[in-house]
Formats: C-alpha cells, sequence, structure tokens
C-alpha cells in the first residue's frame, strides 16, 4: 500500500476516534458549572489559532504571503457583510491572486 | 423512527437551510483541497480521504507533509494533531448530546468546526439537531468539491497563482466574526490570546501542537461560583468602600 493510502486509512480511523472522545470521556456525567463560560470561549480561541496557522504558518517558521492581505480584504467585506461568505471567500481568493500577479 | 424524528425536527431543517450557503462556500475550500491532493494521493485519493476523513485542517495538514517528502507516519501526525482540538470541543459539546454512549459518539462524528460554533447556544449548551442538519450539505459539498478539484485542477493551473490557499483562513475567519469576538470583551482577549500563542508556537512546534495549546486561552471564560467563597466576601468589603468615595466625585 502506498504512503498515500496508509495516511488515508490512518486518519479515517483517528478522525472517528477523536470525535468520539469526548462524549466517551464525559460519559454523561455533567460538566462542573464553571466550565460553561471556558466551552463559550473555546470557539473563539479555536478558530483564531487555526486561522493563525493556516495563514502564517509555513514549515515550522512564519510565513507573511499575500495570502494575509486576502484574508484581511475578506474581513472588510465581512464587516460590512455579516453573512457575505461566498463573497468573502472570492474577494479572498482574488486579492491573493492580484498581488501575486503584480508580483 | 428516530432518524425520522430527528430530519422532521424544526432545527434539523434549518440547519440544513442554513448549512447550504455554507455548503457552497466550502466547496471553493473543497476545491483547492483537491487540487492540492491529487499530485500526492491521486484523483482517487483525494476524493476517499474527503468522504472518510472529512477533516479539512487534517486533510490539508497531512497532504502538506507528503507533498513535502515526508513519510505517512509524520504526515498522520500532523493530521491527529490538527483534529486533537475535537477533544476539547467533544468534551464541551457532549453534555448536549442525548442517548446512550454509542449513538453519542456517532452524533459527534457530525462535529466540525463551522456546524460546531454556530450550534453553540450559550452558557456551554448546543443544539445537537441544528449542529447536524448543518453538516449534511457541508459534507457532500466537501466531497463535491473535492472531486471536482481533484479533475479539473489542472485546468485551474497552480493553486497559489489563483490565491487559492487564502480560501480557507478566510473561511474561518467569517465563523470568527460571527462568534462574540468582537463583541464581548472576554471573547476579544480569549481569541487574542489564543492568535498569540499560536503564533509563538508556529516556529517551535509541529503543526497542530499551536492550535491545541492556544486552546488554553479560553480559560479566560472560567467563572469560580459566587457562593460560600470566603475570598469573595473580603473583595465586596474592599470594593464597597471604594465604590463609596468614587460616587460623590
Amino acid at each position: 500500500m502506498s504512503a498515500g493510502w496508509i495516511t488515508i486509512l490512518a486518519l479515517a480511523l483517528t478522525t472517528v476516534l477523536v470525535r468520539a472522545s469526548g462524549p466517551l470521556l464525559v460519559r454523561g456525567r455533567p460538566l462542573p458549572p464553571q466550565l460553561a463560560g471556558v466551552i463559550d470561549m473555546l470557539g473563539p480561541a479555536v478558530l483564531t489559532a487555526l486561522i493563525v496557522v493556516e495563514l502564517l504558518g509555513g514549515d515550522g517558521r512564519i510565513v507573511v504571503s499575500a495570502a494575509l492581505a486576502g484574508v484581511l480584504a475578506a474581513g472588510v467585506v465581512l464587516l460590512w457583510r455579516r453573512n457575505a461568505l461566498l463573497t468573502a471567500i472570492v474577494v479572498a481568493a482574488a486579492v491573493t491572486a492580484g498581488l501575486r500577479a503584480l508580483g | 423512527m428516530r432518524l425520522r424524528a430527528l430530519t422532521d425536527h424544526p432545527s434539523f431543517r434549518r440547519g440544513l437551510r442554513d448549512g447550504v450557503p455554507v455548503a457552497i462556500a466550502g466547496v471553493a475550500v473543497a476545491v483547492s483541497f483537491g487540487v492540492l491532493a491529487r499530485p500526492v494521493l491521486g484523483t482517487a485519493g483525494a476524493i476517499v480521504m474527503s468522504a472518510i476523513v472529512f477533516a479539512g485542517s487534517a486533510q490539508f495538514g497531512s497532504v502538506a507533509v507528503l507533498a513535502a517528502g515526508g513519510g505517512p507516519l509524520a504526515a498522520i501526525a500532523a493530521g491527529i494533531l490538527l483534529n486533537l482540538r475535537y477533544v476539547p470541543m467533544g468534551v464541551a459539546l457532549a453534555p448536549s448530546l442525548r442517548g446512550g454512549l454509542g449513538l453519542q459518539a456517532i452524533k459527534a462524528q457530525a462535529m466540525v468546526d463551522y456546524s460546531w460554533a454556530a450550534a453553540m447556544r450559550g452558557g456551554g449548551s448546543f443544539d445537537v439537531r441544528y449542529m447536524v442538519g448543518l453538516t449534511v450539505p457541508m459534507y457532500i459539498g466537501w466531497i463535491s468539491g473535492t472531486a471536482a478539484g481533484a479533475f479539473a485542477g489542472e485546468l485551474l493551473g497552480d493553486p497559489e497563482a489563483i490565491g487559492l490557499d487564502a480560501v480557507f483562513p478566510a473561511f474561518f475567519l467569517a465563523l470568527l466574526m460571527g462568534t462574540d469576538a468582537g463583541r464581548t470583551l472576554k471573547a476579544t482577549l480569549a481569541a487574542g490570546a489564543a492568535g498569540l500563542i499560536a503564533l509563538a508556537l508556529i516556529p517551535v512546534a509541529p503543526p497542530g501542537v499551536p492550535i491545541i495549546a492556544a486552546c488554553i486561552a479560553a480559560l479566560i471564560g472560567f467563572e469560580r461560583r459566587r457562593p460560600e467563597r470566603p475570598t469573595d466576601g473580603r473583595l465586596d468589603e474592599v470594593e464597597a468602600p471604594a465604590a463609596a468615595i468614587r460616587e460623590p466625585g
């Protein structure tokens, strides 16, 4: 089996396990009420970290590319129209591509 | 019967409707994955991976490792690390899941970043039916987009030249802007701290670790219970005179 297929099958299996782990760890017990606020903050924290890593992380160093400007442009679109998800994504790609075309 | 009860539920149907525009945007992300993955995994591999892994960041991360010449073990490790955020996310979701443990574990498979965050109802609770409804069109879009990217990738040319690497983070930015970040002080601090932790760890830790470590920032939301804490009482005593002093001025 090729490296690609080994990766695909192993990741499929581990992803199912990781997604199942929450309910299997909690086992129906209620979480301490103090954690409700922590859970509410987990969304903003995880999403920001994902954006930072996807946008600026490259081979173990911080890489600033044209994509940063593209994503900032998407942010401006979203400030203007909260629900313009598709427009924001197209703008992000277009600004990034445009900057790269200009060199 | 149970499945019928789910698919007839208004929350599930609302999720389906709300999920369609998100899924269309997700198609753009999936196309970029298909384009990037085809030379590494082949057309079938890229599509099968989207169908049975269905986790964007782990797929992008592990394919990037393979594309850079890394072995399967390194690619799998990167994918697992990028998925580990589903552990705290799943713990957060668990009290909102009903049914036996097996059924809960199956429902948790519908957890993707977007639907999980959009199904948050505050106070630590989730609308699980809504989350599952959102995920259905996203799953269909994810596979179709990957197939389109894998088949037509060569026509699109260099994915970076057309800015496809900005698509995935822009998608998550939209999701972030739908949360309380920028609206409440705590959420803004949590997001800011998480971003700084992730940034600081990028140069020293393998992919995935910065994201898990950044979850620590969510502790900003920890609330001490008010009653029966002697220190709370003392703090109140200190605060009361201070307020009295401020008032006349």
